[in-house]
């Protein structure tokens, strides 16, 4: 098909190289340099989509990144991308693009019935009524998701990749038209670090809509000159197809950077790449956005935007239609008349909500002999899917209302301009306010918080030579701001600057009947939101914008509100009778400027990279073994080594026995381990933990207990005396860094006095633990210089010698129950270590075990886990741990035992549990009653924290916390689940070997 | 006995020595990267503000006691000293040479309050360079690695990518200006880390150092 809206010469497109592409399954051609959208305008493509709520059929009515109606679908399967602005993907061979928010198409839709009943569905149409009965909502939400939804997210994996880059600077730039450029210059040439962001592919900003000139010659010759420029310059960085999604504090900008001009995929580099950038000054030459005129049935396909219908003749060689109505309230819009006048596009009329306007535009245009309608306003429109007249007639006095004859105009084309707003967002991301210009009707930024500045059209400067004026001036300050003085003498370049008259703004323009009783003028295109609504919320009793905008989802698109914003506040303004809409304010803006990706947050923290893997000198023996994993905070921790057949349980009880009958080895290599060194050592480990550390002997380990201020149990370990003034001391595997840093929080914030260093050595060692009743016979094999002997190394103490010819320290520390010896070694020999005990073992029946089994053998004991037993409210008291409670010395929690709560005689207390019919392991969790009850609720006295079955006690059993426990010895309770009621008896937490004889074995 | 070659770095099961092999179809490659296993690190605590403290360090190991924040003292090839806190260092010493650091230190600073712990163990050394190590490390690393800012005889204790990273600058090559650092990472991290920078390297080209 022919592209019979192009035009055969001009435009920034290169003509020799066509590319093809589908939209809705009809294949189509455009050339590189189209956006998807200025290649279906020169196809002829009219209806683009359908909105939101009515379904009305909708064009394209931008050029850029205000686009509100032309969403597509882009591409489909793993790589689709929803609601894409269709003027802002670059045009690529094989693009598929279809229709959002419409079925079967966008011509012909059968949610169209919806605008039939549009007086059905005011403002807060959702909140009026679905909001009854409130169980309803589950059954509505799933049809109002249906009804008004955009497009489809992919159902696959992301095939693409995302990356970030952390960067720093002296001055951030954002936005790279004549403003933006001349600070990058400005900046760059006196040897500041610069980044310079623009969200086009191409820099030059509004320039490359233009046909104007700097220095006398074409103004894109500057541009690609200064980009000469900046490219020798090694700390410039120019980044395309960069949008500044966010501005924060500290002048913290969040910048996406999409990587190729395919936009839906990568190829060989990251598709997007998020850029955290800290720059010491921010420039924001962010540009203006043009506002359209509030018209009845202003959202026709071939409504657009002045500057739209501008930038798609200049730049993209299209013409927007064959019979152009240009509808101002400005000079500007003359602009457009003339360059398409001269392009070849017939220009019907233009229409001038001013009477007589004298400026040099103006004053121009009818020069060419274009028709002028002044002080009129377009009343109608006819058309559904392309307009193909309108009406126009005179406004009044008070240009509140139309008088005379209506005249209709044949056109397929208003271009409206209602003028522009400068483009604050990031100025407001970061805390600036906005501050309203009566005389132009416009918010322009007003006080900053960061160290930025706004220039140019983003800062209300609309002529090309003040844009460039205050780009080198804002460009050599932020420099020199950022501490670079190095002047430069380069003559700055010039503009012609023409003299604009001022605008008169109406806002809502009115038709022969009150507003919404004829068409409707549409505020927000993408939400479907018009004046009628927002004059309905103001009836209802909203009063201020941030409440108008929740009521009527004015603003709250994808776009949000890009176009619309400002035309609703004023709106809103004039229905509140509030003279000045900068007394109603502006919504603040929020990030994303445009919409990110999910994909670009994750970066690279996504599949094996998601998070790390801590991983023991010995994890690939365990691996290949064949283990399950335990998660243990980053650790893998094994947690049992099933055999060829085995489920868990039987894993499980293989080991169990093993640890208590022969031999087993475990990986404690994650215990955290902390060298505390000093004089004042013994005294900082008396105030840290419950019991009394004077006294201990040199190479003697001791079990501690650690709490928090409340009381409560912190965390619990074996620290080991190495020397007068040095301690060894470890940590539960999952509080290892809290510990450390606990540790030196009162040794820097409170006990500054004390002589004590801290030192983590956690990943210095690989530990090993034997334990059973062959863990002697097997290690003496290792050792020729440490007596193993019961009564030469008993229980609690420290030796330091070799271990298979390793320097080791041997602790006979046991979690088991179990003679056991604590080997360490220097963590590049653990696995060596590790493989050499598992051969010399096989003897004696060696058997490696994980945690399921540790946890058994503890359980059997009456062994406390920090974390299951307790959960930070649980007191040593409440464990039956009295007995480590020094009654002679302070520490840490002790006062908080006076607190009343401590003292309740009814406080939960540590017990066993058995179940009655020697079967079912309870569930851990499960809450505990005294009644046998099938009645809901029953008053709860406990719950069950650690359950297990026992191969050594060949049952199971469990450890309870149950209120007033340690009284209820023998008696029977239950744990109520969904089907029954599971007995079990209380008993004393410890199964096995109450006197602890094999501990010394 | 276990045998002194079985003893394993904690990258040493990837036998990156073998791949340098590969480095011949990766001429350009913008990252160049091994690990220096084995070093010797020595932990050591006092007090920066006592003169006695300061003298020892500079006995036993002929180098000065850095006291600025972040950065070293000694040549990165020899014995080094890192800042890592107002009351902490790690002294490196190259691998397979003198093991007895800690000894002279710990002799040195026997009659002072401190404390001197041997680390060797806990962390390991990748070391990166190449024209596009900077980038890399950007990618991971919020820290301002500008020359102008971060140079050779620098040092930083911070994350790369999810990773508790101490990151000294060891070197600028004179002629090409590319940067060289040396990257400590604890030897549980170190295969994660790993991972992260093959794959943050491969848009650059990433050969092993043998």
């Amino acid at each position: 098909m022919a592209q019979k809206n192009r035009l055969t010469e001009g435009g920034r497109i290169d003509r020799s190289k066509p590319v093809n592409f589908t939209f809705n399954g009809h294949p189509l051609q455009g050339y590189a340099g189209d956006t998807l959208a200025s290649a279906l305008l020169a196809n002829g493509i009219r209806v683009v989509a359908r909105s939101f709520k009515y379904h009305r059929p909708r064009g394209i009515m931008a050029a850029g990144v205000e686009e509100a109606n032309a969403l597509v679908q882009l591409e489909t399967g793993d790589r689709t991308l929803a609601n894409q602005q269709a003027t802002r993907i670059e045009l690529y061979e094989g693009l598929s693009a279809t229709s959002i928010n419409c079925w079967p198409g966008p011509n012909f839709d059968l949610m169209a019935i919806n605008s039939w009943f549009h007086r059905l569905m005011p403002a807060g149409f959702y909140y009026k009524t679905f909001m009854w009965p409130v169980a309803g909502w589950k059954f509505y939400e799933h049809f109002i998701r249906r009804a008004a939804g955009l497009g489809i997210s992919p159902r696959e994996a992301d095939p693409d990749q995302y990356d970030q880059m952390n960067v720093h600077c002296d001055v951030l730039i954002v936005g790279g038209g004549p403003a933006g450029l001349a600070a990058a210059l400005a900046a760059g040439r006196s040897g500041a670090r610069v980044i310079l962001a623009d969200e086009q592919a191409q820099l030059g900003g509004q320039l490359l809509n233009e046909r104007c000139e700097i220095n006398g010659k074409p103004a894109l010759d500057w541009v690609t000159t200064a980009e000469t420029e900046l490219a020798d310059y090694p700390d410039v960085t120019i980044l395309r197809r960069t949008t500044t999604f966010g501005y924060y504090d500290h002048n913290f900008a969040g910048l996406l950077e999409t990587r190729t001009a395919k936009l839906t995929d990568g190829g060989e580099h990251t598709r997007q790449r998020l850029w955290h950038v800290r720059a010491k000054r921010v420039v924001l030459a962010t540009g203006a956005l043009e506002r359209p005129l509030i018209f009845s049935d202003n959202d026709r396909p071939g409504v657009m935007l002045a500057n739209a219908a501008r930038s798609y003749l200049t730049r993209y060689g299209v013409k927007v239609g064959s019979r152009v109505v240009v509808f101002t309230n400005n000079d500007d819009a003359y602009r457009t008349a003339i360059a398409l006048f001269e392009g070849g596009v017939k220009i019907a009329c233009i229409i001038d909500t001013r009477s007589a306007p004298d400026g040099e535009l103006p004053t121009a245009a009818l020069a060419l002999g274009i028709e002028l309608v002044d002080n009129s306003t377009v009343t109608g429109v006819t058309g559904g899917r392309g307009i193909k007249s309108i009406e126009v007639m005179s406004l009044n006095a008070n240009a509140d209302g139309v008088t005379g004859v209506p005249r209709m105009i044949d056109c397929d084309v208003v271009a409206s301009s209602g003028g522009w707003n400068p483009v604050i967002h990031l100025h407001s991301h970061s805390g600036g306010k906005a501050k309203f210009d009566e005389a132009r009707g416009l918010f322009i930024a007003g006080e900053t918080l960061q160290a930025s500045v706004c220039i140019g059209a983003a800062n209300g400067e609309f002529q090309l030579d003040g844009c460039l004026k205050q780009g080198f001036q804002a460009g050599k300050k932020a420099a020199s701001l950022a501490g670079l003085k190095k002047s430069s003498r380069r003559k700055l370049p010039v503009a012609e600057t023409i003299d604009e008259t001022p605008a008169r703004i109406l806002w809502a323009l009115p038709t022969t009947k009150p507003i919404g009783e004829r068409g409707k003028h549409f505020l927000d295109l993408q939400h479907d939101v018009t004046v009628a609504d927002v004059q309905l919320a103001a009836r209802d009793g909203y009063k201020t914008d941030e409440h108008t905008k929740r009521y009527t989802t004015l603003g709250m698109a994808t776009d949000q509100g890009k176009t619309g914003n400002i035309p609703g506040m004023a709106v809103l303004a004039q229905a509140l009778g509030v003279e000045n809409p900068g007394d109603v304010g502006t919504t603040t803006f929020r990030p994303p400027y445009t919409p990110v990706t999910l994909g670009a947050f994750a970066g690279r923290n996504v599949g094996v990279l998601t998070d790390p893997v801590r991983m023991t000198p010995m994890h690939h023996w365990h691996e290949l073994s064949g283990c399950t994993w335990e998660d243990v905070g980053q650790w893998k921790r094994p947690w049992y080594y099933p055999q060829t057949g085995e489920t868990m349980q039987d894993a499980v009880n293989r080991e169990c026995l093993a640890a208590r009958n022969a031999v087993a080895i475990l990986d404690a290599s994650t215990l955290g381990k902390i060298d505390i060194q000093g004089p004042d050592a013994a005294e900082f480990l008396n105030r840290i933990y419950t019991n009394a550390w004077s006294k201990l002997a040199v190479g003697k380990c001791r079990y501690g207990l650690m709490l928090r201020e409340d009381g409560m149990i912190f965390d619990d370990g074996v620290t080991t005396r190495i020397g007068e003034n040095h301690f060894l001391m470890t940590t539960t595997t999952g509080n290892a860094a809290t510990v450390l840093g606990w540790l030196e929080e009162w040794l820097q914030t409170e006990w500054p006095d004390l002589k004590v260093y801290c030192n983590s050595v956690t990943e210095a060692w690989a530990t090993l633990s034997l334990c059973g009743p062959r863990a002697r016979d097997l290690l003496t094999e290792f050792t020729d210089d440490i007596d193993l002997s019961a009564e030469a190394f008993p229980f609690m103490a420290l030796r330091e010698g070799t271990v298979g010819g390793i320097a080791a320290r041997i602790f006979r520390i046991s979690f088991t129950g179990e003679s056991s010896f604590e080997v360490n070694v220097p963590a590049s020999y653990g696995l060596a270590l590790w493989t050499q005990l598992m051969n010399a073992g096989e003897k004696y029946g060696i058997t490696p075990y994980g945690t399921e089994t540790m946890h058994v053998l503890r359980a059997e004991k009456g062994y406390i886990i920090v974390g299951q037993e307790t959960d930070g409210t649980v007191m040593p008291q409440d464990l039956g741990m009295d007995w480590i409670l020094s009654k002679t010395k302070d520490f840490l929690g002790r006062r908080s035992f006076a607190r009343n709560d401590s003292m309740r005689a009814d406080r939960k207390q540590l017990v066993g549990l058995l179940p009655l019919d020697k079967q079912t392991v309870l569930e851990e969790g499960g809450q505990i009653v005294a009644e046998n009850s099938t009645a809901r609720p029953l008053p709860m006295i406990g719950h069950v924290t650690s359950s297990y079955f026992s191969a050594n006690l060949e049952r199971p059993f469990a450890l309870a916390l149950v209120t007033d426990g340690r009284s209820r010895m023998g008696e029977q309770v239950y744990i109520p689940m969904k089907d029954r009621n599971i007995p079990a008896e209380i008993t004393s937490p410890v199964f096995f070997d109450p006197e602890g004889e094999r501990l010394n074995g | 006995m276990v045998k002194s070659f079985l003893r394993q770095s904690p990258l040493a099961h990837l036998h990156l020595e073998a791949r340098p092999l590969m480095a011949e179809a990766l001429p350009a490659a913008g990252i160049s990267i091994s690990e220096c296993a084995h070093t010797t690190q020595i932990a050591v605590r006092g007090q920066s503000s006592d003169p006695a403290f300061a003298q020892a360090v500079t006995t036993a190991l002929g180098i000065a006691l850095p006291t600025d924040a972040c950065t070293a003292s000694g040549a990165p090839e020899r014995v080094h000293m890192l800042w890592m806190g107002p009351d902490e260092w790690l002294v490196v010493g190259p691998a397979k040479t003198d093991d007895r650091i800690g000894d002279k230190l710990e002799q040195a600073l026997n009659k002072l309050h401190c404390a001197v712990v041997d680390v060797s163990e806990s962390r390991t050394v990748v070391q990166i360079c190449g024209a596009n190590a900077r980038s890399v490390l950007d990618k991971g690393c919020s820290i301002d690695l500008h020359p102008t800012v971060f140079s050779p005889g620098r040092v930083v204790n911070t994350v790369l990518a999810r990773s508790h990273i101490t990151l000294h600058q060891t070197a600028i090559d004179a002629k090409s200006g590319f940067p060289s650092y040396d990257i400590y990472v604890h030897r549980s991290f170190a295969e994660y880390l790993w991972s992260w920078l093959e794959d943050a390297s491969r848009e650059y080209g990433l050969q092993m150092n043998p």
